[in-house]
């Protein structure tokens, strides 16, 4: 077992994962000598030389785009796009090239690419460095999306995110990468499309993903008191969903709440609730509720704290699911 | 396997320059500016006062009264010389490091530390100084300068359009896309690129193998190549682009060749990646420096003149910081306020949904 932070993860399972294979390549802004602004790509290009850790251009959409070309070529390019908020300048050739070049060739070409991207807020940032685009991209048929929430699953998760030969949009709390942990750099991690019930209750069902799983926890945790016995799972795979774990449980427990960063409406909570409502109807004492931010655009990092929910608006959420 | 040095990097590119680092006054055929000592004097006021309020900026966010500072240090001569070269009518579109050229348009500088301290986006109306918001999105903002200056070309109005980006812009697709627009519409634009050879880590070689002023001429219109650390030049270059622009013939890059001297933001530590004999050679090059010696040589100012700007910097250091902190910070209403102009449904039942949430509360506290 060794400590990590969830960047440091990041860095050893990236390492692992080129040591293992030298067709794996990483690719950024300022993912070389700096080793990306978070530090997650610190030591990588020392280690592994210029040709394998490289600093591209100020360009989104090239990376993503030269991305494709390598993956063709048989690389496995892991991109950084530096915050959530400069993805959108790739988002032509995440949408367009890289969801769907493998189906139009049928199957002939694979696009291993990872497309790391930093989500989420609460780090005090500007304007564009606090966002959580996840739904646009589970909406894109053709790409995977995976969420990690702590050091031992990002550990692994970008390890089997690096191994697939699909397309993969990878998001990282960036507020929760200094967040410690014990690591066990042996032990194999679940599959790369399951989610974890990270604790177990029989009174209500949390769904999050990301930096919002600790507020989950620490919401349930507060709840005991009362008690209250809640459910969080960890969603990890955003496309494709484990709905089994999420059926089993929230038939169960026979109410849901879903929490994330993004603006609740048309965000990826309405996906869960539908297919909630469609798969537990009978066993449901309340609808589905969502709490997540605003119809707005993310605020000014001096009023974050009221966009973003927190334990206080996920308990209120879990009241109202009782009071049905 | 990574580019040798650039190709033709042998040849130096010629750089317009009308006073060297020393203070001495050269002359150049196509670019020459007849300044009177008290537009002198202003020029330095002007490169000392916003050297200040940047200096102010970065102890307030030592102090965590903001909660980043992209600092200007090196960059003031190219800031204040093109900002001065613009008239009231003409447009501004700045990135998030213009605070000189905000200086010059005459935007309070406490308006630009709302955005540093999270108060707010922007914070100041683009339309009463002629100056647009930050734009933190690298390159954007080259497309809308061009698109404005698209729309002043056909209200046929005497005015020109400038957009500021930085060496690392020059490879977005929107940049490369505004300078192909600008081009075929023959924009009265001027786009001033402050090469400070750094896009947070990576060196100017990582975007380019030719010097970025020669990019224009494959798009073109002409590029020229100035000193940034000159504010005379600078001054000539973008006044003669300017008025090109503003007479029908279209656009004009100028790369201004200068220093960040500072780290890329408050967040960045530069010593991970470059070396200190590199800062030390430029600081022989400061833009300040030069003005002074320019005027003392000359006896355009005594030390009373110097110590008077000083002064001045040192008050408005301290307005500066005492407006920040007081800067009222938004309350919970303002997240919701502006998102559409007309009546919005959602956002009404939102607001209305989180104050009940938040009366929920008070009423608990209460009792
Ligand atoms: C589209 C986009 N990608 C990445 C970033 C992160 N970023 C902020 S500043 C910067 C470097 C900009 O370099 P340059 O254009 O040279 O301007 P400078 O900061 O040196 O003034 C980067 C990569 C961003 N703001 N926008
Ligand atoms: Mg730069």
């Amino acid at each position: 077992m060794t400590t990590l932070t969830l960047g440091k993860a990041i860095n050893e399972g990236l390492r692992r994962a080129m040591e293992e294979d030298p067709k794996v390549l990483v690719m950024g802004e300022d993912v070389g000598k700096l080793g990306g602004v978070f530090r997650v790509t610190d030591g990588l290009q020392k280690d592994f030389g210029e040709d394998r850790v490289i600093d591209t251009p100020l360009a989104e959409s090239g990376i993503i785009g030269t991305a494709i070309g390598l993956a063709l070529r048989g690389y496995r390019p892991v991109c950084e796009i530096q915050f959530d908020g400069f993805v959108f300048p790739a988002a032509d050739q995440i949408i367009t090239q890289l969801a769907k070049m493998p189906l139009r060739s049928l199957g002939a070409v694979k696009l291993p690419v990872v497309v790391r991207i930093p989500c989420g807020g609460g780090i005090g940032a500007v304007e564009h460095h606090s966002e959580s685009p996840e739904a646009y991209f589970t909406h894109t048929a053709g790409l995977r999306v995976m969420a990690c929430s702590n050091p031992a699953d990002a550990y692994t998760m970008i390890q089997d995110a690096i191994r697939c030969d699909d397309p993969i949009i990878f998001f990282e709390p960036k507020r929760r990468y200094w967040d410690k942990a014990e690591v066990d750099l042996t032990a194999p991690g679940l599959p790369l499309d399951r989610a974890r019930t990270v604790r177990h209750g029989d009174d209500v069902t949390l769904l999050a993903y990301g930096p919002m799983v600790k507020t989950c926890l620490a919401a349930a945790t507060a709840a005991e008191g009362e008690g209250r016995n809640i459910e969080v799972i960890d969603l990890r795979s955003l496309n494709p969903l484990d709905m089994g774990v999420i059926t089993e449980s929230v038939q169960r427990t026979g109410r849901c709440v879903v929490v994330h960063e993004a603006p609740v409406f048309s965000g990826f909570g309405a996906e869960l609730a539908a297919r909630i409502s469609e798969r537990c109807f009978y066993h449901l004492e309340a609808p589905v509720l969502r709490v997540g931010g605003f119809s707005t655009p993310y605020p000014p990092s001096r009023l974050e704290d009221h966009y973003l929910p927190d334990l206080d608006r996920v308990l209120d959420a879990v009241d109202r699911a009782f009071a049905y | 396997m990574t580019a040798e040095a650039p190709r033709g990097a042998d040849a130096p590119p010629e750089l317009i320059q009308l006073l060297t680092p020393e203070g001495e006054r050269v002359e150049h055929p196509d670019y020459d500016i007849e300044l009177t000592t008290e537009e002198v004097r202003s020029l330095y006021r002007d490169l000392v006062l916003v050297r200040r309020i940047d200096l102010e900026a970065v102890a307030l966010q030592r102090q965590g009264e903001l909660g980043l500072w992209a600092s200007l240090l090196g960059q003031e001569a190219a800031q204040i010389g093109s900002g001065r070269a613009l008239t009231d009518a003409d447009m501004a579109f700045p990135t998030y490091r213009e605070h000189g050229v905000a200086w010059c348009r005459g935007v309070d500088p406490v308006k630009l530390l709302g955005l540093f301290r999270g108060v707010n986006h922007g914070g100041w109306d683009p339309y009463e100084h002629n100056f647009h918001l930050y734009t933190i999105v690298i390159g954007s903002q080259a497309l809308h300068a061009v698109g404005y200056a698209m729309g002043v070309q056909r209200d046929g109005a005497d005015a020109a359009t400038i957009v500021y980006f930085g060496d690392g812009a020059t490879s977005q697709g929107d940049v490369n896309e505004s300078f192909i627009w600008a081009s075929v519409f023959n924009a009265p634009v001027v786009f001033f690129c402050q090469n400070n050879q750094w896009a947070i880590s990576e060196p100017l070689e990582k975007q380019t193998r030719i010097p970025l002023y020669k990019r224009a001429s494959g798009f073109g219109f002409p590029g020229i190549r100035v000193d940034g650390n000159d504010v005379f030049a600078c001054l000539a270059v973008t006044r003669k682009a300017l008025a090109d622009a503003r007479n029908g013939q279209g656009p004009t890059m100028i790369e201004a060749f200068t220093y960040r001297m500072g780290a890329h933001t408050t967040s960045d530590d530069p010593t991970r990646y470059r070396v200190a004999d590199e800062l030390e050679a430029w600081k022989l090059k400061d833009p300040i420096e030069r003005v002074k010696a320019y005027l003392f040589k000359n006896q355009l100012a005594d030390q009373e003149f110097f110590d008077k700007v000083d002064a001045e910097a040192d008050a408005l250091g301290k307005d500066v910081r005492r407006r920040c902190l007081e800067l009222p910070d938004p309350g919970p209403e303002a997240l919701f306020d502006h998102v559409y102009g007309a009546p919005h449904a959602l956002v009404d039942e939102e607001r209305e949904q989180y104050f009940a949430y938040l009366a929920g509360f008070e009423a608990g506290a209460e009792r």
